[in-house]
């Protein structure tokens, strides 16, 4: 029988969501014996080559592209998790929440005291993604299945879920793995 | 002005004996004299009563009638209830912001007016009404706010807008106030004529110890909303320990769709006093505060003036009615527009010159009250009752009303129906006689107690006023065929997302989640599984806020969705996309479109 796949992407996110799924250790190995995956920055494979089982989110949604990629994990995945703050509730990138777009614009490609743009003009190649008026929480653009909180969430906490939604167990997290003070 | 600051902050603070607990009273006197408690004025009160700043800066910017920076002259707050905004209170809204070329939120360029929205002034018998500084200006039309903001810009004096008088004492040379008693129907307790005195005489007759006995033979419960025994919390404050104890009233009314003990203070204050006088007996209390809402200080010089007779009769002060070791005296504290003030712990931090905190519990008042001491805090009416009793004996008044709650009850009765006003009605009542009375027939749902209290469909109009069925403050809202329920529920949302005090999470957080997700199925955008949601969230709300403000908070939503399931499901829709309806790509990426200059090529794709 074809093993189940898991389908990964960062969307506003600093990819340390992603060193943590990377930190189960030698448990890759296993994961890897349980699953196959699909979309992911870990196989580097870009667009969806099936259904997945699992699909893991890291990141708000900050531009009109990461709405797109979490649609389209939200078509193609059975279930979705939310990874990680910033992903659950907006994060460090939603701090900008409060301050108007044109403004952020501004300091990012005029202002800020790195920026060197004698041409004084602010990027627009169509490549480059609009940004939306604020960041998104996952949850508030799809529909989400589970939340793992934690900024990133334990390597350990990433594991048990993973394996008790693959083994068709329900997701009963001791303490411990969702403490986070 | 500002070179006599030290001058006039130094003579304010004197006027209160630099007594920090009555920061409340020094700071409203500083925001009537500069409009503003300003960061100089804050530094100056902290170090002329040894306190920090940030407990005058947390106070200040708590209360919404005070303020760090300047507001004009004259403030106009215009009443947003809902029942105003049934009579029209937008319109006249925008007739303000037309005739004054300002928003809400803002003060004219000149300094001279300001113009902001507050919750329930307690006029909802009269809407649309607003405050103009304490002036209540009421049955407000659009062309009765441009005729106010034109004669403000010429002679800038608010009580020159008042040109009739309401009747009884509304027209009280201290009162001169427009507002209407509006009293519908006069029953056999309260609205009855009183011989002022008698009853404290009968009271002094006894002992402490038998007036209680009389106040629970009657079986009096508390009227302002939780029904709680009179005599028995009477009893505890007496047993408990300490040389000081208070009485406090609350006249805080902060209830939306609640008016009557502004009633009973304007027509029956020496019931009021009274009763404060036989609970100070009773408990072994000599003193008293009546905690009087900001909206109500129209009648502060009038109830002054009242006091001041009462001490000339000998029925306040030493040695009342030649009871020898008897005194009891009684002063008014003036609150600045916080509803949570009328939660009894929230009250007594007010009182005590904090921020309307409440406080935990236990201890309760009646053990650590009001400066540690034991407290007893009645609701206006409940005291007009004690007075009563003690005029008439515990037996007449148990003869009103049912088993469990006796005597009569005061209903506040506005929105669609005939006749708004005060209704004296015996408990036990039904709601539909209820409605037969104000001329509400056709009612499709009453809010019941008010923006915390239940909407009722028509189904159960057969339930009756009592504490053991529809328990109630006095407020009732009617509702006709043309309104949408789940719009009322939203509007009660926003009056707790506004009010709440912010110390716990579940409420201050809760209720804005609690009313986005309303909001989300009110714009069409819902799904069934978000009714299951707000049923979660509401009872996490309700089990797991600190008072009872939190407790009850999400009533609105909890009371509809049980009431009005129907009108919630025909709003749902299962959708399969696992999208949220409710996210719109293209409004969330239009401004980048204009800053960058180009089309999104995701969001109309
Ligand atoms: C948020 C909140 C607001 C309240 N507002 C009032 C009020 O305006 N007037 C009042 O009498 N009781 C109010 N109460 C109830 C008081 O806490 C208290 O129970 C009551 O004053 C006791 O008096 P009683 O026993 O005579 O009814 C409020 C309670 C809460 C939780
Ligand atoms: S939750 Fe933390 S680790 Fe994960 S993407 Fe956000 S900032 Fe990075
Ligand atoms: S329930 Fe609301 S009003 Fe009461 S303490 Fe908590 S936050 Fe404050």
């Amino acid at each position: 029988m074809a093993k189940p796949k898991v389908a990964t992407t960062s969307l506003a996110g600093c990819f340390g969501c992603h060193m943590s799924i990377l930190d189960i250790d030698e448990r890759i190995l296993k994961l890897v014996e349980l699953v196959d995956f699909d979309k992911s920055p870990i196989d580097d494979i870009k667009k969806f080559t099936g259904r997945c089982a699992v699909g893991l989110i890291e990141g708000g949604c900050c531009n009109e592209e990461n709405v797109e990629v979490l649609r389209s994990f939200r078509e193609h995945c059975d279930v979705l998790i939310s990874l990680g703050d910033c992903a659950i509730m907006g994060g460090i990138p939603a701090l900008r929440n409060t301050i108007p777009l044109q403004e952020c614009y501004d300091e990012a490609y005029l202002n800020g005291p790195t920026v060197h743009n004698p041409s004084r003009q602010i990027p627009n190649d169509p490549e480059l993604p609009l940004l939306l008026h604020k960041v998104y929480p996952c949850h508030e653009v799809v529909k989400i299945d589970y939340h793992l909180a934690g900024c990133p969430p334990p390597a350990d906490t990433i594991w048990e879920a993973l394996v008790a939604l693959l083994t068709n167990k329900p997701v009963a997290l001791p303490y411990e793995l969702v403490k986070y003070d | 002005m500002s070179d006599n600051l030290p001058a006039v902050v130094h003579e304010i603070c004197q006027a209160h004996g630099g007594d920090r607990t009555r920061l409340m009273d020094i700071v409203r006197a500083m925001q009537q004299k500069f409009g503003c408690v300003s960061g100089p004025a804050m530094e100056l009160l902290a170090k002329e009563l040894s306190i920090h700043r940030v407990e005058i800066e947390s106070l200040v910017s708590f209360y919404s009638f005070l303020s760090t920076r300047p507001k004009g002259q004259v403030v106009i707050r215009l009443c947003n209830d809902v029942i105003d905004q049934m009579a029209g209170a937008d319109e006249v809204a925008r007739a303000f912001e037309e005739e004054l070329g300002i928003k809400f939120g803002q003060t004219t360029p000149d300094g001279k007016i300001s113009l902001e929205y507050t919750a329930c002034i307690g006029m909802c018998d009269q809407v649309p009404a607003a405050l103009v500084n304490d002036v209540v200006v009421t049955e407000l039309s659009t062309d009765a706010a441009r005729r106010i903001v034109r004669e403000l810009r010429k002679h800038g004096d608010p009580t020159r807008l008042v040109t009739r008088h309401g009747d009884g004492c509304n027209g009280h040379e201290l009162v001169r106030a427009m507002v209407m008693n509006n009293i519908r129907q006069r029953g056999s307790i309260i609205f009855t004529p009183t011989n002022r005195g008698e009853a404290i005489r009968k009271a002094l007759a006894i002992t402490p110890a038998e007036v209680i006995r009389a106040v629970k033979t009657a079986r009096l419960r508390g009227r302002g909303g939780a029904g709680f025994p009179t005599g028995m919390k009477w009893e505890f404050t007496r047993a408990a320990g300490g040389e000081q104890r208070c009485v406090l009233c609350n006249a805080d009314e902060g209830e939306p769709g609640t008016f009557k003990d502004r009633v009973l203070l304007t027509e029956m204050p020496d019931r009021v006093f009274a009763g404060m006088t036989i609970a100070g007996y009773a408990i072994g209390a000599d003193e008293g505060i009546l905690y009087l809402r900001g909206e109500y200080a129209y009648l502060r010089a009038y109830l002054e003036q009242i006091l001041a007779k009462r001490r000339q009769d000998n029925l306040l002060g030493n040695n009342i009615l030649g009871k020898r070791a008897f005194k009891f005296d009684l002063r008014i504290q003036m609150g600045a527009g916080a509803y949570i003030c009328g939660e009894e712990t929230a009250l007594i931090s007010s009182c005590e010159g904090l921020r309307g905190d409440p406080k935990n519990r236990p201890p309760f008042p009646a053990q650590k009250g009001y400066l540690g001491r034991p407290t007893v805090v009645n609701n206006v009416e409940t005291l007009c009752c004690v007075t009563k009793i003690l005029e008439e004996g515990p037996a007449t008044f148990a003869e009103f009303g049912s088993q469990g709650s006796t005597g009569t009850k005061l209903l506040s009765i506005s929105g669609d129906c005939r006749s708004r006003g005060v209704f004296e009605v015996p408990f036990g009542i039904k709601l539909s006689e209820v409605l037969k009375l104000a001329g509400g027939e056709d009612a499709i749902a009453v809010q019941v107690g008010g923006a915390s209290g239940q909407m009722v469909a028509r189904e159960e109009f057969n339930r009756t006023i009592c504490y053991d069925d529809l328990a109630t403050g006095g407020s009732l809202m009617v509702f006709g065929p043309e309104r949408n329920v789940l719009e009322v529920a939203d509007k009660f949302m926003a009056f707790f997302v506004e009010e709440s005090c912010g110390y716990c999470t579940p409420c201050r957080v809760g209720n804005v989640l609690l009313k986005d997700r309303l909001e989300r199925i009110t714009a069409g955008c819902g799904e069934p599984a978000d009714l299951e949601y707000l049923q979660e969230l509401g009872t996490t709300v309700k089990t797991m806020s600190r008072c009872g403000l939190g407790q009850t908070s999400a009533n609105p939503i909890l009371t509809t969705l049980k009431n009005f399931r129907a009108t919630y499901n025909a709003l749902v829709k299962k959708r399969g996309d696992g999208r949220q309806p409710a996210f719109d790509l293209a409004a969330a990426v239009a401004e980048a479109e204009t800053i960058i200059g180009r089309k999104s090529t995701h969001a109309h794709a």
